[in-house]
C-alpha cells in the first residue's frame, strides 16, 4: 500500500489563468524518500502545501496512508492530517525556546511521555544541551535541525520538506543534507522534498519527480532519470545534454556520432533526436579530424570543451582537469554511449 | 418556548433583567426625583433648599438637550425620569413638542411666573430669566452710542463688534423672537447689516465679555449673568450691559425653565417641586447663585444686577424661540452669519 | 462565523447612518447646498489634508529622529513624544486660545511692551485647527513609524548603503518606504479624528462637516437630515481608507530572516543636535508641556479656592473601570476580526472589517444615537417578553446601561484596536500559522500560543490607545452613560460647558495623568522587548 497518494490533483489560484499543479498523480510507499525537482514556478510548492493541507485542490485526490484528506468540495484541514512540515524559512516560533517549539506538537502526550519524545528528537537530530536556547541564538543549520526536530516529533507518518536547503550557506548545505538523509532514513518517516537543485535531490531522494508547468514529467530513481529521461525536458533539466539530429535505420540510429544501437519501439525512417550528454564524448586532437574545438570553460575538476561537428551542430565534452586544448585545434570524437536515448521529432516538436 | 432560547442568546441580559426586576419590586423607602437636565452648574443650592425642605431627594443625570431628548425617545413610556430641566425656552418648546412634557394646571405657578414666560398649555415653566443683550467696553464706547439690536448694524460699529456663532441656541432664540416680532425679512435685513460689519465671531459668551475687555472689540451680544460672573470675580472690569430697544419692543430675555416629564411616577413631588422653585425665597435663592434674574417679580435680583439699573424685557411670549428655531437657522445660514 | 456576527452587529450603527441617504430630507440638502454645504465640505476636505500632511510630517520626523539618530536628550524625547496621546483636543484647543487670542496674556503682553497696533495672526481660523490637531495626533504616527523604524532590518540599509546611497537617499529611497504601511496607518487615524471631531472646530469656530450635523440637529431639531450629513462623513473616511489600501499597493513589507542587532545610530553633531532637539522641545512644548502647564496653574488655583468637584474621585474610578473594559473588548473584537481575516482571507470579511471601522469617522454623539435606537429597539422587545413571562414590567434594561455605553464604545473605537492589532498580525509570517497547523494546533490554539505572545506589542498598543480614547470620549458617555455614573471627561464637560476652566482644571488634570500611565507602560514593555529580542519579530 502506498503511503502517499495524489491522482489528477489540480490547481489553479485564479480562474483563467494555466493551472499551477495539473492532473499530478503520484505515489510514495513506506519509508520513501520522495523529491519534487523542477524550475520556480512549477508547481512544486503547491503540490507540497496541497499534501499539507494548506491549500484545497480543484480536482483530484489526495490520500494518506490510505485515508483520503483531500476530495472535490472537502479538505480534512491540516491539523488533522498529522503531516510535519519543515518550512523554508523553517518557521521557527521566535518567542518559544527549542524545547518549547519541539513540544508544540505533543500536546496531545502525557508530560513524561512529551519530555521523552522531546530528547528523543533532540537526540536524533544532535541537539542535545541548547533546549534552553532560543531560535535567534542558533546558527542557521542548527535552526533547521530544530525545525526537522520539531516536525519529527509527533512522529508523522509523512513529513514535507519545502527546499530545506536554500537558506543555507554552501558548504554547510553539503554537510547538512547527508545529516537529514541520516536523519530521515533513522526515523523511517516517508519523507517528500521540493527542491530546485538537481544535486540535492539526486543525494537524498530514493525516487525524484520532475515538474514542468504543474506537469509531472517522470519519477525514476535518480540513476534513471539521468541516464533514462523520460521527456526532453527532464533530459535538460536533469544534467547538461545536447541533442544530435539522427535518424533511424534498420542497422541501428545514424549519427553523426556513429551508429547506435537502435532502442525497441522506433521504426526505421523516423527522424529523431538523441541525447547526448558531455560525459558521453570523448576525444582526442588530430590534425585531420573535422571536429573543431569552439570553446572551453575550467571548472576546476574538469574542462568542459564545446565542438563543433561537421554538420555545424554543437555538442560539450568534458576532458580531465590537466587536459588543455586550445580553441581551433582540430579533433577526432568518439562517443561512448552506455544506452540511446531518443526523443521521435514528430512527438517532440 | 422562548425562554430556554434567550438564555443561550444572552444568558447576561436576562440576569441584569432578573436583577433590574428585583430592583424594580423593592419597596421605595422615600421619594427620588430624576431630573434630566441640561443646566450644569457645579452647585444648585436651590435644588438643595428644596430637599431640605420636602425630604424628596433629587437626582441630576446631565447632557445637552438634544441628546436628552434621544434618550427621553428611546426610553419612551418607559423613562426614569420625572422632570426636565434646562436652559432656552427653544429646548423647553421642542421638549414639549415632541410630547415628552405634560400640562401641569397649578394655581401657585401662574400666580408666581408671568404668562410670557410660560406655555401657554401649562407644559413648561421658567424659573429664571435671562437677558440676552448689548455689551460694551466702558472706556471706548459712551451709552447714547447706543440704541437698538438692529442698530448694531450701523458702519460705525465695523470691525468694533463681537458675535457668538450662531449656530448656538442663546442666538437662534434671539433671531426666533424677533422673526415672530416683525417677521422674516426685516428680521433679515437686520441681521445682513450686523454681518455687513465683519464681526468678529466667538464661540462663548464669556469669552466674549473677555474680548470686549481687552479691546478686541468694542460692543457685543452676551447673556447678562456671564457678566454678573465675571465682574463677581474682578470688579474692574470696563463691561457693562446696555438695554436696547426701550422705546420699542424691549430687551430680549429668555429662561432657565423646567416641566414634568409626561410618564413621570412622582407627578405631585414634581409639580410640588416647580412650585417650590416659584417662591419668591427659592428664586431669590437661585439668582443669587446663578446671576440669572429672578423669573418671580416679587423675588430680588442679585444686588450686583440691581447696580445695572432696571429695564423694560420684551412680553412676547418665550415660546417663539421654539417656534422659530428652524426658521432662524436658515435666515443666518441665508444670511451669510456664520 | 463569529468574527462576521461581531463585525455586522457593531456595522449596525453605521449602516443606520448610511441607510438614513435612502430617505433624503430634500428640503434640508437643498437649504444647505444653498448656504453652506460646499464650503463646509471644502473646509473639511482642507482640514484633514492639512491635519494628514501635519502629522505626518511631524511624526514622521520625530520617530526617525530618535530612531535614527543620536543627540542628546534622544531617550526622554523617544518616550515623552508619546504624551500628548493622553491629552484631550479640547482641552489643548481651549489652553491655546485662552494664551494666545487677543484677550489672552501673550498677545496682552507684546501689546504692552510693543504698542497697541500688535496683532498675532488670528488662531481661531483653519491653520488654527489643524495645528491643534497636528499637536495631539501626531503621537499616531509617531507611536507606528516608531516601531516600524525599529523592526527594520539593517540588512536593508546596509545593501542600500552598500549601493553607494547617500544618507539621505537611503532615508527617502529605503526607510520611509519600507515603513509606509505603518505610517499611512498612522496618519489615516488622525486624518478620521479631524473628520470626527467637533470640540475643536467649535471652540475654534472654524466650520467643517461636523458643526453642520449639529447645527442641523440641535439647530433644527432635525436629526434625521444630521444623520444624513453624517453619512457624508463616512463617505470621506471611506475614500481615506481606500487610499490607504492604496498607497500599500501589492506590495508586502515583511521582512527578516535574523534578529536585528541593536541599530546603529547616525550622532548627530553641533548645529543639527541642535536642531534636532529643537524640534523635539518644541514639539513636546507646545503639545504637552503648556496645556498641563496651563491646567497646573488653574488647579492649583481651584485647590485654593477650594471648588474642586465633589463626586471627583468616584467619577476617577468609574473611568477606569469603563476606560479598561471598553480597551479589552474593543481589543479582543479587533482581535477576532483581524484573526478571522488571516486565516480566510475572504472579501466578505474584509468589506465587513472595514464598515465596522468606519465608526472612527463618525462623531460620537451621531454614533450614540446609532447605538441608542437599536438599544431601545431591544429593550422593548426584552420588556414586552419578560412582562408576559413574569408580569411585572421591567423598565429599562439595556439602553441606559454599562453594556450599552461599552457597545458605544467598541463602535466609536474599533479602528484604532483594528489598525494596532492588524498592523502586528501582518508581521507574524504566514509560515509560522501554518507550521503550528501542521503540529497539529486548531485556531484557538495557535492564537494563544503564537500569534497573542507574538503580537503583544500590537496588543498593547492597541489596549493603550483605545482605553486613552475612552478616557477622553464624551458625546456617547453623556447620551449612554447609566444614571449616576460620571466620567473624569464628564465632570470636565460640565465645567468647561460653561466656561469653568479653574473648576475643570483638577479632574482634567486627572484625566491626563491617568492617561499617561499606560502610555507609559506600553512605552516601557515595547522597549524592553525591543531589547531582549533584538526588535521586531526574529525569524530565522
Amino acid at each position: 500500500m502506498s503511503l502517499l497518494r495524489l491522482e489528477g490533483v489540480t490547481k489553479r489560484f485564479a480562474a483563467g489563468a494555466p493551472p499551477a499543479v495539473d492532473g499530478l498523480s503520484l505515489t510514495a510507499a513506506p519509508g520513501e524518500v520522495l523529491a519534487l525537482l523542477g524550475p520556480s514556478g512549477c508547481g512544486k510548492t503547491t503540490t507540497l502545501r496541497l499534501v499539507a493541507g494548506f491549500d484545497a485542490p480543484d480536482a483530484g485526490v489526495i490520500e494518506i496512508r490510505g485515508e483520503r484528506v483531500a476530495a472535490p468540495g472537502w479538505i480534512m484541514p491540516p491539523e488533522a492530517r498529522g503531516v510535519g512540515v519543515v518550512f523554508q524559512d523553517y518557521a521557527l516560533f521566535p518567542h518559544l525556546s527549542v524545547e518549547a517549539n519541539v513540544t508544540f506538537g505533543l500536546a496531545h502526550l502525557a508530560r513524561a511521555s512529551r519530555a521523552r519524545r522531546v530528547r528523543e528528537v533532540l537526540d536524533l537530530v544532535g541537539l542535545v544541551g541548547l533546549e534552553a536556547r532560543y531560535p535567534h541564538e542558533l546558527s542557521g543549520g542548527q535552526q533547521q535541525r530544530v525545525a526537522l526536530a520539531r516536525a519529527l516529533a509527533p512522529a508523522p507518518a509523512l513529513i514535507l520538506l519545502d527546499e530545506p536547503f536554500s537558506n543555507l550557506d554552501a558548504d554547510l548545505r553539503t554537510a547538512m543534507r547527508e545529516e537529514i538523509s541520516k536523519i530521515l532514513r533513522a526515523s523511517g518517516t516517508t519523507a517528500m522534498f521540493v527542491t530546485h537543485d538537481q544535486q540535492e535531490a539526486f543525494a537524498l531522494a530514493d525516487r525524484v519527480g520532475v515538474l514542468n508547468a504543474g506537469r509531472l514529467e517522470q519519477v525514476a530513481p535518480p540513476f534513471e532519470l539521468y541516464h533514462r529521461p523520460g521527456t526532453r525536458f527532464v533530459a535538460e533539466f536533469v544534467g547538461a545534454a545536447d541533442f544530435l539530429r539522427s535518424m533511424v535505420t534498420e542497422d541501428g540510429i545514424v549519427s553523426e556520432l556513429g551508429t547506435l544501437a537502435r532502442p525497441p519501439g522506433l521504426a526505421p525512417g523516423q527522424a529523431v533526436d538523441i541525447m547526448v550528454r558531455p560525459d558521453d564524448i570523448d576525444f582526442i586532437p588530430h590534425p585531420e579530424g573535422d571536429v573543431v574545438v569552439v570553446g572551453r570553460q575550467f571548472h576546476g575538476d574538469e574542462h568542459l570543451y564545446r565542438l563543433r561537428l561537421t554538420s555545424g551542430a554543437r555538442v560539450h565534452a568534458v576532458q580531465p582537469s590537466t587536459t588543455l586544448y586550445p580553441v581551433g585545434t582540430r579533433v577526432r570524437v568518439v562517443a561512448n554511449l552506455l544506452h540511446v536515448v531518443a526523443f521521435p521529432l514528430d512527438e517532440e516538436g | 418556548m422562548l425562554r430556554p432560547s434567550r438564555m443561550r442568546i444572552a444568558p447576561g441580559l436576562a440576569m441584569a433583567a432578573a436583577l433590574m426586576v428585583a430592583v424594580a419590586a423593592t419597596p421605595a423607602a422615600a421619594v427620588e426625583l430624576l431630573l434630566y437636565s441640561s443646566r450644569h452648574y457645579p452647585k444648585e443650592p436651590a435644588f438643595e433648599a428644596f430637599t431640605k425642605k420636602t425630604g424628596i431627594t433629587l437626582k441630576v443625570f446631565n447632557a445637552s438637550d438634544a441628546e436628552l431628548f434621544e434618550r427621553l425617545k428611546a426610553e419612551g413610556d418607559r423613562t426614569p425620569a420625572d422632570l426636565l430641566v434646562t436652559v432656552d425656552a427653544g429646548n423647553l418648546w421642542n421638549a414639549a413638542r415632541a410630547g415628552y412634557l405634560a400640562p401641569v394646571d397649578s394655581p401657585e405657578l401662574t400666580t408666581n411666573i408671568p404668562a410670557y414666560l410660560r406655555d401657554p398649555q401649562g407644559r413648561w415653566v421658567a424659573l429664571a430669566v435671562r437677558a440676552r443683550t448689548i455689551m460694551y467696553n466702558t472706556t471706548r464706547v459712551k451709552p447714547d452710542e447706543l440704541s437698538t439690536y438692529a442698530a448694531l448694524g450701523d458702519p460705525k460699529w465695523k470691525g468694533r463688534l463681537c458675535l457668538r456663532n450662531s449656530s448656538h441656541i442663546y442666538n437662534q432664540s434671539l433671531l426666533a423672537t424677533m422673526i415672530k416680532r416683525y417677521g422674516e425679512p426685516r428680521t433679515e435685513e437686520i441681521v445682513r447689516g450686523w454681518v455687513a460689519n465683519q464681526p468678529t465671531l466667538i464661540n462663548g459668551d464669556a469669552k466674549i465679555l473677555e474680548a470686549i475687555a481687552a479691546g478686541q472689540c468694542d460692543v457685543g451680544v452676551t447673556n447678562t449673568y456671564y457678566l454678573g460672573r465675571a465682574l463677581a470675580k474682578d470688579a474692574t472690569l470696563p463691561v457693562r450691559p446696555f438695554w436696547p430697544d426701550q422705546a420699542g419692543p424691549g430687551v430680549h430675555v429668555n429662561i432657565s425653565g423646567a416641566g414634568v416629564i409626561t410618564q413621570s411616577k412622582h407627578r405631585a413631588e414634581a409639580i410640588k417641586f416647580l412650585e417650590f422653585l416659584s417662591t419668591p425665597e427659592a428664586q431669590a435663592v437661585w439668582a443669587e447663585a446663578s446671576f440669572e434674574y429672578p423669573a418671580n417679580p416679587q423675588a430680588p435680583a442679585h444686588p450686583l444686577l440691581a447696580q445695572w439699573g432696571t429695564f423694560k424685557m420684551d412680553d412676547i411670549n418665550v415660546a417663539a424661540a421654539g417656534e422659530f428655531q428652524a426658521a432662524a437657522t436658515k435666515l443666518a445660514d441665508r444670511a451669510g452669519y456664520r | 462565523m463569529a468574527a462576521l456576527g461581531a463585525a455586522g452587529l457593531v456595522s449596525v450603527p453605521i449602516l443606520t447612518v448610511a441607510w438614513s441617504l435612502t430617505h433624503p430630507a430634500w428640503a434640508v440638502w437643498a437649504h444647505l447646498w444653498q448656504t453652506q454645504l460646499p464650503e463646509l465640505l471644502l473646509n473639511t476636505v482642507i482640514l484633514v489634508v492639512e491635519v494628514g500632511l501635519g502629522v505626518l510630517v511631524l511624526g514622521t520626523a520625530l520617530a526617525w529622529l530618535v530612531t535614527a539618530c543620536e543627540f542628546p536628550g534622544r531617550r526622554v524625547f523617544e518616550w515623552a513624544l508619546v504624551l500628548p496621546l493622553a491629552l484631550p483636543a479640547y482641552v489643548i484647543g481651549f489652553v491655546f486660545l485662552g494664551l494666545f487670542e487677543y484677550a489672552g496674556p501673550v498677545q496682552s503682553a507684546l501689546r504692552g511692551w510693543l504698542g497697541p497696533w500688535v496683532r498675532l495672526p488670528d488662531l481661531r481660523s483653519g491653520w488654527g485647527v489643524a495645528l491643534m490637531m497636528t499637536l495631539v495626533y501626531y503621537p499616531y504616527v509617531y507611536t507606528l513609524g516608531r516601531a516600524a523604524f525599529a523592526e527594520q532590518a539593517p540588512e536593508f540599509l546596509e545593501s542600500a548603503r552598500g549601493l553607494g546611497r547617500s544618507r539621505t537617499a537611503i532615508l527617502f529611497g529605503v526607510t520611509l518606504p519600507l515603513a509606509r504601511p505603518a505610517l499611512a496607518a498612522g496618519t489615516v487615524l488622525a486624518c478620521m479624528e479631524a473628520l470626527a471631531d467637533f470640540g475643536t472646530v467649535a471652540t475654534f469656530s472654524f466650520r467643517t462637516l461636523t458643526e453642520a450635523i449639529y447645527r442641523v440637529w440641535h439647530g433644527m431639531f432635525d436629526r434625521v437630515a444630521a444623520t444624513q450629513l453624517a453619512a457624508l462623513l463616512l463617505g470621506l473616511a471611506g475614500t481615506l481608507l481606500w487610499l490607504e489600501r492604496l498607497s500599500r499597493g501589492r506590495a508586502r513589507f515583511t521582512h527578516g530572516r535574523r534578529p536585528a542587532p541593536p541599530p546603529v545610530r547616525i550622532a548627530l553633531g553641533g548645529v543639527r543636535a541642535l536642531g534636532a532637539c529643537l524640534l523635539c522641545t518644541a514639539t513636546l512644548g507646545l503639545a504637552f508641556g503648556l496645556p498641563v502647564g496651563q491646567l497646573v496653574l488653574w488647579a492649583v488655583e481651584a485647590v485654593a479656592r477650594d471648588s474642586v468637584p465633589e463626586r471627583f474621585a468616584r467619577a476617577l474610578g468609574q473611568s477606569l473601570v469603563l476606560g479598561g473594559g471598553a480597551a479589552l473588548l474593543v481589543t479582543a473584537v479587533a482581535v477576532l476580526l483581524a484573526y478571522a481575516f488571516r486565516r480566510q482571507p475572504t472579501p466578505l470579511v474584509g468589506v465587513a472589517t472595514r464598515v465596522a471601522g468606519l465608526g472612527y469617522a463618525l462623531p460620537g454623539a451621531v454614533i450614540a444615537v446609532g447605538v441608542l435606537q437599536p438599544l431601545s429597539w431591544l429593550d422593548r422587545a426584552l420588556a414586552e417578553s419578560l412582562e408576559r413571562l413574569s408580569g411585572v414590567s421591567p423598565g429599562l434594561i439595556v439602553t441606559g446601561s454599562a453594556a450599552g455605553l461599552l457597545f458605544a464604545y467598541l463602535v466609536r473605537f474599533l479602528a484604532v484596536g483594528h489598525q494596532s492589532v492588524e498592523a502586528t498580525l501582518a508581521r507574524i509570517p504566514r509560515s509560522l500559522d501554518e507550521a503550528a497547523r501542521s503540529l497539529g494546533a486548531r485556531g484557538g490554539r495557535t492564537l494563544r500560543m503564537i500569534h497573542l505572545p507574538l503580537a503583544r506589542r500590537g496588543l498593547l498598543a492597541a489596549l493603550t490607545l483605545v482605553f486613552v480614547d475612552v478616557m477622553k470620549e464624551l458625546p456617547a458617555t453623556l447620551l449612554l452613560r447609566p444614571f449616576g455614573l460620571e466620567t473624569l471627561a464628564v465632570v470636565v464637560w460640565r465645567r468647561t460647558a460653561e466656561s469653568l476652566w479653574v473648576e475643570a482644571a483638577v479632574p482634567a488634570l486627572a484625566l491626563v495623568l491617568v492617561g499617561l500611565g499606560p502610555v507609559l507602560l506600553a512605552m516601557r514593555v515595547v522597549g524592553a522587548q525591543t531589547r531582549r529580542a533584538g526588535g521586531g519579530l526574529p525569524s530565522p
